[in-house]
């Protein structure tokens, strides 16, 4: 789900090229960069700042404002972890404390290593919660067995 | 050829469909049987998914949460022929959860393929459509109008009157926008449809963009739905293909077109406003009203900015006229409302139910009660913004008036059913956590305030002066009531005032100072 590409300025470029003409081009254009190098680059702001003719500070404003657009790559795999109500009600708070007892993983807490897991707040599953994202694939009705079998998983993932 | 339906939408996936789909294709191959595979939306009734059904002369015959495991056996016993199996459900319709409901938005899903535009159009879809063109865009408003339809996000402003003041505005470029920045938590229907019935919004839409004389749509999809994402998309080339959509949409004479785009993460982009910034590509931060959106909307033109399930209304209502649509319902609730049953629940899924029904029919006669086999302590309605019901208001029915009543809100339709293991004054503390992460910054009361209200919720957690805090509190919150600009800061006090109302113990004499600070 998440590409990996290294960053190449002169490419996103062209990636931006291709749809600054679009009306409200801004984010589409952010969605292609982290869809294809996983992350916003500090080099692409003036990129994007040029092509739609507006300032860095704007563009910096729209990128820093919306969660998706880390300014960093993660470097294995990303789970994103339901702790909105439904998820609580059914027990994710349990899971999120499991994982640092068990696992040694800290939920937020961006440490690199094989596997990042991030707080997300509704994924939809509500009605079979709890429920997460591992590299953009859907799990629900977790457990702290499910768990288990979700951080091996990401574990033995092709670096 | 034997049809196998196994659904595809994003729920069922993460229940494990894919990998049934899978095993079955290749049993299939193995016993040299000749079958096919459609990747049907799903019924809603999430608990049983991965939910496998098959056609019958009786009818589609279903096979509840089926696993990779049970797939020889189901075929061992005559799969698929029928057969007797512990998994086998019988017919699908005859299902009570499904049978007690009133499927109108939602009557196709999980039935047909959601990309085939044969079997939509084969299970009444474009009716209503059609009828709009017939009928021309004055008398299309005045049906939604008649209809009773009020906006389904939450607000359940009137939507005929929103298409009223958009038709009436003079502009070279209108638009329409559809809002599935579907954020509450113990709501799905926005997904369910986009993967299940695709077409149903674009032919919503469709009817909406006629009735105002836009030319040009745009759907604000949540980032959090990738998976939605790709099937309307993907349902967007279909609908261009067949000719629904472009310069002559559906042959009508007059220019329609659709674009999805995806949202960032920002749970303030449902916010109506907010959304529209966000399309232009800015900052989703709020825009004060007037102007409304109906006059100056997306860049500045006039448009018609409605909740999935408001556009999704619209074709059955001018398939099948006003009043069919308005003899369902209560008071100034007409209309169905597709409610969605979350949290510790036996039987989650999506009822679609005249409006009018209570709490407690829907959490215990289709819900079934808790999942934990707990007892229930409270029911939040209306996603992080609605309140917390105790047992003693969950027979209160859920319509727009009353709601408001007992000082709640209906919003998106969700239900989260919450155990006795709930604890009330951590609810309130995590609702203003959430405003604070999630408020776009523009008013003081919201920015900040949901900062001052973790602070305070905290020593109140803590044991220190719960009395006086818990006076602080709601007095921040009617700061936040009466002074934020939108529903963020001016609802977060809901859930809180909510738990403080009807489960005042949790606010009391707490002994667990541990737990205070996390």
């Amino acid at each position: 789900m998440m590409s990996r590409e290294p960053w190449d300025a002169e490419e996103a470029r062209g990636l931006i090229a291709s749809r600054r003409d679009e009306p409200g081009a801004m984010l589409p254009i952010l969605h292609d960069l982290l869809d294809r190098y996983g992350y916003i680059d500090d080099e692409a702001i003036p990129l994007i700042a040029e092509a739609l003719n507006v300032s860095r500070a704007e563009t910096l404003g729209v990128v820093s404002f919306y969660h998706d657009f880390r300014r960093a790559p993660v470097e294995g795999a990303l789970m994103k972890l339901c702790r909105a109500e439904s998820c609580q009600a059914a027990g994710c708070e349990d899971l999120v404390a499991y994982l640092v007892a068990r696992h040694g993983l800290t939920v937020d807490a961006h440490e690199g290593g094989p596997i990042t897991i991030e707080t997300v707040y509704c994924l939809g599953h509500c009605a079979v919660s709890p429920a997460a994202l591992l590299d953009g694939h859907p799990y629900a009705r977790l457990t702290r067995e499910k768990i288990d079998v979700l951080v091996a998983k990401a574990k033995g993932r092709p670096q | 050829m034997k049809r196998i339906y196994v659904p595809a939408d994003s729920t069922a996936l993460a229940m494990g469909a894919d990998e049934v789909a899978e095993a079955i294709g290749t049993e299939a191959r193995e016993r040299g049987l000749n079958v096919e595979i459609v990747r049907n939306g799903s019924r809603g009734l999430y608990w049983l998914e991965p939910l496998v059904e098959i056609d019958s002369p009786t009818g589609r015959l279903g096979y509840g949460n089926v696993e990779v495991e049970d797939v020889a056996l189901l075929f061992d016993a005559g799969f698929p022929d029928g057969g007797v199996h512990e998994k086998a459900l019988g017919l699908i319709e005859d299902i009570p959860y499904l049978k007690k409901q009133q499927r109108l938005t939602f009557a196709r899903c999980g039935k047909i393929d959601p990309l085939s535009t044969d079997e939509y159009i084969a299970e009444g879809g474009l009716a209503g459509w059609r009828r709009a063109l017939t009928i021309g865009p004055n008398a299309t408003v005045e049906e939604v109008l008649a209809s009773g339809l009020r906006g389904r996000g939450g607000a359940g402003f009137p939507t005929g009157i929103k298409w009223r003041t958009v038709a009436g505005a003079s502009a070279e470029q209108k638009y329409v926008v559809c809002n599935a920045d579907e954020g509450d938590s113990g709501t799905f229907a926005d997904q369910m449809l986009l993967e299940g019935d695709p077409f149903t919004l674009i032919e919503g839409m469709a009817i909406s963009a006629f009735a105002v004389g836009a030319t040009q749509g745009y759907v604000y999809i949540r980032s959090e739905y990738p998976h939605a994402y790709g099937v309307f998309r993907n349902a967007i080339m279909r609908a261009r293909a067949a000719g629904w959509l472009g310069e002559n949409a559906l042959g009508s004479g007059v220019a329609f077109d659709l674009e999805a785009r995806l949202g960032a993460g920002a749970y303030i982009c449902g916010e109506e406003t907010s959304l529209l910034e966000s399309l232009e590509g800015k900052r989703g931060q709020v825009r004060p009203k007037p102007p409304l959106p109906a006059l100056q909307g997306l860049f500045g033109k006039p448009t018609v900015i409605n909740n999935l399930l408001s556009f999704a209304a619209a074709p059955w209502i001018l398939a099948n006229g006003a009043k069919a649509y308005a003899d369902f319902g209560m008071g100034r609730s007409r209309g169905t409302q597709p409610f969605q049953l979350a949290g510790d629940i036996a039987r989650g899924g999506l009822v679609e139910l005249a409006l009018g029904v209570t709490i407690r029919q829907l959490i215990e006669d289709f819900g079934g009660g808790t999942r934990s086999g707990r007892p229930i302590r409270a029911v939040q309605v209306g996603g992080p913004l609605g309140a917390y019901f105790p047992d003693r208001l969950l027979d209160t029915e859920l319509d727009y008036e009353k709601m408001a009543a007992v000082k709640g809100m209906l919003g998106h339709g969700g239900l989260v059913v919450f155990n006795d293991t709930v604890d009330l004054a951590a609810q309130a503390r995590f609702a203003f956590d959430f405003c604070a992460k999630e408020s776009c910054g523009k008013c003081t009361p919201c920015r900040i305030g949901s900062i001052r209200g973790v602070e305070t919720v905290e020593k109140i957690i803590a044991g220190r002066n719960a009395e006086a805090n818990v006076e602080l509190v709601r007095d921040l919150c009617e700061t936040m009531t009466d002074g934020s600009l939108c529903a963020l800061g001016g609802l977060t006090p809901l859930p809180v005032i909510s738990a403080l109302d009807n489960f005042p113990e949790d606010f009391r004499d707490r002994p667990r100072m541990a737990r205070a600070a996390e």
